[in-house]
Protein backbone atom coordinates (compact mmCIF):
# COMPACT_ATOMS: atom_id res chain seq x y z
CA UNK A 1 0.00 0.00 0.00
CA UNK A 2 1.02 3.30 -0.71
CA UNK A 3 -0.70 5.48 2.52
CA UNK A 4 -3.98 6.33 3.21
CA UNK A 5 -5.37 9.57 1.24
CA UNK A 6 -8.19 11.93 2.06
CA UNK A 7 -10.71 12.16 -0.36
CA UNK A 8 -14.10 14.38 -0.28
CA UNK A 9 -15.68 16.75 2.00
CA UNK A 10 -17.57 17.15 4.69
CA UNK A 11 -20.01 14.46 5.77
CA UNK A 12 -18.50 12.48 2.51
CA UNK A 13 -14.99 12.64 3.63
CA UNK A 14 -12.66 9.19 3.70
CA UNK A 15 -9.66 8.16 4.19
CA UNK A 16 -9.09 5.45 1.66
CA UNK A 17 -5.88 3.17 1.00
CA UNK A 18 -5.59 0.20 -1.11
CA UNK A 19 -3.63 -3.10 0.63
CA UNK A 20 -2.68 -5.88 -1.21
CA UNK A 21 -3.65 -9.46 -1.04
CA UNK A 22 -0.98 -10.23 1.27
CA UNK A 23 -0.97 -7.03 3.13
CA UNK A 24 -4.50 -8.13 4.25
CA UNK A 25 -4.03 -11.69 5.07
CA UNK A 26 -1.18 -10.63 7.35
CA UNK A 27 -3.10 -7.64 9.38
CA UNK A 28 -6.13 -10.18 9.09
CA UNK A 29 -3.48 -12.62 10.73
CA UNK A 30 -2.02 -10.44 13.68
CA UNK A 31 -5.64 -9.10 14.47
CA UNK A 32 -7.28 -12.53 14.81
CA UNK A 33 -4.56 -12.97 17.09
CA UNK A 34 -4.80 -10.29 19.35
CA UNK A 35 -8.78 -11.22 19.22
CA UNK A 36 -7.66 -14.67 20.18
CA UNK A 37 -5.51 -13.80 22.98
CA UNK A 38 -7.99 -11.38 24.75
CA UNK A 39 -10.78 -13.66 24.49
CA UNK A 40 -8.28 -16.24 26.42
CA UNK A 41 -7.98 -13.51 29.26
CA UNK A 42 -12.29 -13.49 28.99
CA UNK A 43 -11.75 -17.42 29.24
CA UNK A 44 -10.26 -17.09 32.27
CA UNK A 45 -12.10 -15.27 34.19
CA UNK A 46 -15.93 -16.61 33.79
CA UNK A 47 -18.76 -14.46 34.40
CA UNK A 48 -20.32 -15.26 38.10
CA UNK A 49 -23.04 -16.41 39.21
CA UNK A 50 -23.35 -13.02 40.93
CA UNK A 51 -22.19 -11.27 37.57
CA UNK A 52 -25.23 -12.79 35.54
CA UNK A 53 -27.64 -11.86 38.41
CA UNK A 54 -26.67 -8.33 38.83
CA UNK A 55 -25.14 -7.36 34.83
CA UNK A 56 -22.00 -5.91 36.63
CA UNK A 57 -19.28 -7.40 35.55
CA UNK A 58 -16.06 -7.83 37.70
CA UNK A 59 -12.43 -9.16 36.40
CA UNK A 60 -9.72 -10.36 37.71
CA UNK A 61 -7.51 -8.33 40.15
CA UNK A 62 -4.35 -9.52 38.86
CA UNK A 63 -2.02 -8.59 35.87
CA UNK A 64 -1.72 -10.54 33.53
CA UNK A 65 1.39 -13.13 33.46
CA UNK A 66 1.85 -13.20 29.79
CA UNK A 67 3.80 -9.35 29.27
CA UNK A 68 1.90 -9.07 25.57
CA UNK A 69 -1.72 -8.65 27.45
CA UNK A 70 -0.48 -7.20 30.30
CA UNK A 71 0.83 -4.13 28.34
CA UNK A 72 -2.64 -4.31 26.49
CA UNK A 73 -4.33 -4.30 29.70
CA UNK A 74 -2.24 -1.96 31.81
CA UNK A 75 -2.03 -1.52 36.00
CA UNK A 76 -4.29 1.48 36.67
CA UNK A 77 -1.91 3.16 39.53
CA UNK A 78 1.60 1.97 40.67
CA UNK A 79 1.46 3.71 44.29
CA UNK A 80 -1.56 1.20 45.53
CA UNK A 81 -1.11 -2.54 44.77
CA UNK A 82 -4.65 -3.06 46.17
CA UNK A 83 -6.12 0.04 44.42
CA UNK A 84 -4.78 -1.12 41.36
CA UNK A 85 -6.32 -4.90 42.19
CA UNK A 86 -9.86 -3.25 42.81
CA UNK A 87 -10.08 -1.06 39.70
CA UNK A 88 -8.37 -3.84 37.18
CA UNK A 89 -11.44 -5.69 38.23
CA UNK A 90 -13.76 -3.02 37.87
CA UNK A 91 -12.81 -2.34 34.52
CA UNK A 92 -11.04 -4.82 32.40
CA UNK A 93 -14.77 -6.69 31.24
CA UNK A 94 -14.61 -3.63 29.25
CA UNK A 95 -11.39 -2.45 28.03
CA UNK A 96 -11.55 -6.00 26.66
CA UNK A 97 -14.62 -5.89 24.90
CA UNK A 98 -13.73 -2.59 23.60
CA UNK A 99 -10.71 -4.06 22.19
CA UNK A 100 -11.97 -6.49 20.76
CA UNK A 101 -14.81 -4.73 19.27
CA UNK A 102 -12.34 -2.54 17.25
CA UNK A 103 -10.16 -5.62 16.21
CA UNK A 104 -13.45 -6.90 14.99
CA UNK A 105 -14.62 -4.14 13.10
CA UNK A 106 -11.28 -3.74 11.50
CA UNK A 107 -11.69 -7.12 10.49
CA UNK A 108 -15.25 -6.70 8.61
CA UNK A 109 -13.58 -3.77 6.84
CA UNK A 110 -10.59 -5.56 5.80
CA UNK A 111 -11.00 -6.74 2.02
CA UNK A 112 -11.30 -10.76 1.81
CA UNK A 113 -8.23 -10.51 -0.94
CA UNK A 114 -6.89 -7.08 -0.84
CA UNK A 115 -8.18 -4.24 -2.61
CA UNK A 116 -9.12 -0.68 -1.67
CA UNK A 117 -10.48 0.68 1.73
CA UNK A 118 -12.81 3.76 2.41
CA UNK A 119 -13.16 4.52 6.09
CA UNK A 120 -15.40 7.30 7.51
CA UNK A 121 -13.17 9.31 10.34
CA UNK A 122 -15.01 7.55 12.89
CA UNK A 123 -14.32 4.08 11.26
CA UNK A 124 -10.61 5.41 10.58
CA UNK A 125 -10.59 5.91 14.40
CA UNK A 126 -11.25 2.48 15.30
CA UNK A 127 -8.95 1.48 12.72
CA UNK A 128 -6.40 3.26 14.62
CA UNK A 129 -6.88 1.69 17.71
CA UNK A 130 -7.18 -1.56 16.46
CA UNK A 131 -3.75 -1.12 14.67
CA UNK A 132 -2.09 0.39 17.82
CA UNK A 133 -3.32 -2.77 19.53
CA UNK A 134 -1.88 -5.00 17.52
CA UNK A 135 1.51 -2.99 17.21
CA UNK A 136 1.70 -3.09 20.89
CA UNK A 137 1.64 -6.69 21.30
CA UNK A 138 3.99 -7.63 18.03
CA UNK A 139 5.96 -4.65 19.16
CA UNK A 140 6.37 -6.29 23.36
CA UNK A 141 6.63 -9.67 21.72
CA UNK A 142 9.65 -8.55 19.70
CA UNK A 143 10.96 -6.43 22.70
CA UNK A 144 10.79 -3.38 20.34
CA UNK A 145 12.96 -0.29 22.43
CA UNK A 146 13.89 3.28 21.27
CA UNK A 147 17.50 2.42 20.83
CA UNK A 148 17.01 -0.60 18.15
CA UNK A 149 18.61 -0.30 15.24
CA UNK A 150 15.96 -0.50 12.15
CA UNK A 151 17.23 -3.21 11.19
CA UNK A 152 18.25 -5.88 13.29
CA UNK A 153 21.44 -8.36 12.16
CA UNK A 154 20.11 -11.59 9.91
CA UNK A 155 21.43 -13.68 12.95
CA UNK A 156 18.92 -12.13 15.48
CA UNK A 157 16.25 -14.60 15.56
CA UNK A 158 13.57 -11.53 15.71
CA UNK A 159 14.89 -10.16 12.10
CA UNK A 160 12.13 -11.73 9.61
CA UNK A 161 9.28 -9.94 11.54
CA UNK A 162 10.79 -6.35 12.17
CA UNK A 163 9.30 -6.12 8.44
CA UNK A 164 5.92 -6.74 9.68
CA UNK A 165 6.47 -4.15 12.62
CA UNK A 166 7.79 -1.56 10.63
CA UNK A 167 4.90 -1.88 7.98
CA UNK A 168 2.48 -1.68 10.25
CA UNK A 169 4.38 1.61 11.70
CA UNK A 170 3.77 2.88 8.03
CA UNK A 171 0.37 2.01 7.78
CA UNK A 172 -0.62 3.47 11.77
CA UNK A 173 1.08 6.14 11.05
CA UNK A 174 -0.02 7.30 7.85
CA UNK A 175 -3.84 7.07 8.91
CA UNK A 176 -3.12 9.31 11.65
CA UNK A 177 -1.73 12.17 9.38
CA UNK A 178 -4.75 12.23 6.78
CA UNK A 179 -7.14 11.79 9.66
CA UNK A 180 -5.68 14.89 11.21
CA UNK A 181 -6.32 16.71 8.55
CA UNK A 182 -9.81 16.04 8.57
CA UNK A 183 -11.67 18.53 11.37
CA UNK B 1 -35.88 -2.72 54.31
CA UNK B 2 -32.60 -2.04 52.74
CA UNK B 3 -31.76 0.82 51.62
CA UNK B 4 -30.81 1.37 47.84
CA UNK B 5 -27.05 1.92 46.76
CA UNK B 6 -26.52 5.11 47.15
CA UNK B 7 -26.14 7.16 43.41
CA UNK B 8 -22.35 8.03 42.92
CA UNK B 9 -21.93 11.78 42.84
CA UNK B 10 -20.09 12.75 39.45
CA UNK B 11 -18.51 16.14 39.67
CA UNK B 12 -18.64 18.13 36.31
CA UNK B 13 -14.87 18.17 34.53
CA UNK B 14 -13.09 20.92 35.87
CA UNK B 15 -11.64 22.43 32.81
CA UNK B 16 -7.86 21.43 33.40
CA UNK B 17 -4.85 23.83 32.81
CA UNK B 18 -1.42 23.69 34.39
CA UNK B 19 -2.21 26.30 36.67
CA UNK B 20 -5.24 24.48 38.48
CA UNK B 21 -2.89 20.85 38.80
CA UNK B 22 -1.60 21.47 42.09
CA UNK B 23 -5.30 21.86 43.43
CA UNK B 24 -6.30 18.88 41.98
CA UNK B 25 -6.59 15.60 44.12
CA UNK B 26 -5.50 13.04 41.21
CA UNK B 27 -3.41 13.16 38.11
CA UNK B 28 -3.44 10.84 34.92
CA UNK B 29 0.06 10.49 34.04
CA UNK B 30 0.98 9.05 30.74
CA UNK B 31 4.22 7.02 30.18
CA UNK B 32 7.04 7.10 27.72
CA UNK B 33 7.03 3.75 25.58
CA UNK B 34 8.73 2.55 22.93
CA UNK B 35 6.01 1.45 20.40
CA UNK B 36 3.61 3.90 20.51
CA UNK B 37 4.15 6.49 17.57
CA UNK B 38 4.59 10.58 18.42
CA UNK B 39 2.18 11.25 16.07
CA UNK B 40 -0.90 8.88 17.66
CA UNK B 41 -0.24 9.91 21.12
CA UNK B 42 -0.35 13.67 20.03
CA UNK B 43 -3.77 12.64 17.77
CA UNK B 44 -4.89 10.59 21.09
CA UNK B 45 -4.52 13.30 23.89
CA UNK B 46 -6.61 16.34 21.07
CA UNK B 47 -9.30 13.57 21.03
CA UNK B 48 -9.91 12.48 24.26
CA UNK B 49 -9.39 15.57 26.02
CA UNK B 50 -9.83 17.90 23.47
CA UNK B 51 -6.93 19.74 23.84
CA UNK B 52 -5.18 21.99 20.75
CA UNK B 53 -3.08 20.66 18.94
CA UNK B 54 0.04 22.54 20.16
CA UNK B 55 -0.70 21.30 23.86
CA UNK B 56 -1.22 17.89 22.94
CA UNK B 57 2.05 18.01 20.85
CA UNK B 58 3.88 19.57 23.79
CA UNK B 59 2.43 17.11 26.29
CA UNK B 60 3.81 14.33 23.84
CA UNK B 61 7.01 16.02 23.68
CA UNK B 62 7.29 15.95 27.79
CA UNK B 63 6.30 12.10 27.80
CA UNK B 64 8.99 11.20 25.10
CA UNK B 65 12.07 13.47 26.67
CA UNK B 66 11.05 13.44 30.21
CA UNK B 67 9.42 10.00 30.45
CA UNK B 68 6.24 11.14 31.39
CA UNK B 69 3.35 13.25 31.79
CA UNK B 70 0.62 14.80 33.91
CA UNK B 71 -2.09 14.92 31.10
CA UNK B 72 -5.38 15.77 33.45
CA UNK B 73 -6.29 16.33 36.42
CA UNK B 74 -9.34 16.38 38.83
CA UNK B 75 -11.19 14.04 41.28
CA UNK B 76 -10.44 10.62 41.43
CA UNK B 77 -13.57 9.61 39.22
CA UNK B 78 -13.28 11.84 36.55
CA UNK B 79 -9.07 10.30 36.39
CA UNK B 80 -10.36 6.67 36.89
CA UNK B 81 -12.42 7.50 33.52
CA UNK B 82 -9.55 9.62 31.99
CA UNK B 83 -7.20 6.43 32.65
CA UNK B 84 -9.79 4.03 31.64
CA UNK B 85 -10.39 5.98 28.14
CA UNK B 86 -6.06 6.12 27.30
CA UNK B 87 -5.68 2.23 27.98
CA UNK B 88 -8.51 2.00 25.48
CA UNK B 89 -6.92 4.03 23.12
CA UNK B 90 -3.61 1.96 24.32
CA UNK B 91 -1.56 4.48 25.73
CA UNK B 92 0.27 3.36 29.23
CA UNK B 93 -1.54 5.50 31.63
CA UNK B 94 -1.63 5.32 35.39
CA UNK B 95 -3.09 7.23 38.02
CA UNK B 96 -1.47 8.87 40.90
CA UNK B 97 -2.48 11.22 44.05
CA UNK B 98 -1.10 15.17 43.27
CA UNK B 99 1.93 15.28 45.74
Amino acid sequence: MNGWKKTGRGSKVRLVATLEAQEAAVLRGLLTEVRGMLAGRSDDNPADELAVLTGIRTGPSTRPTDRVLARLLPDFTMEDADLAAGLRSLHEPALIEAKDAAAAQTLDQLPETGGRIELTPDQADTWLTALNDVRLALGTALDVSEDMPEDLPEEDPRSAHMGVYHWLTFVQDSLVQSRMQVR
Amino acid sequence: MAAPLPATTRQVDPSVDEDSLADTPWQAIVWNDPVNLMSYVTYVLQKLFGYPEPKATALMLDVHHKGKAAVSAGDKDKIEGDVAKLHAAGLWATMQKTS
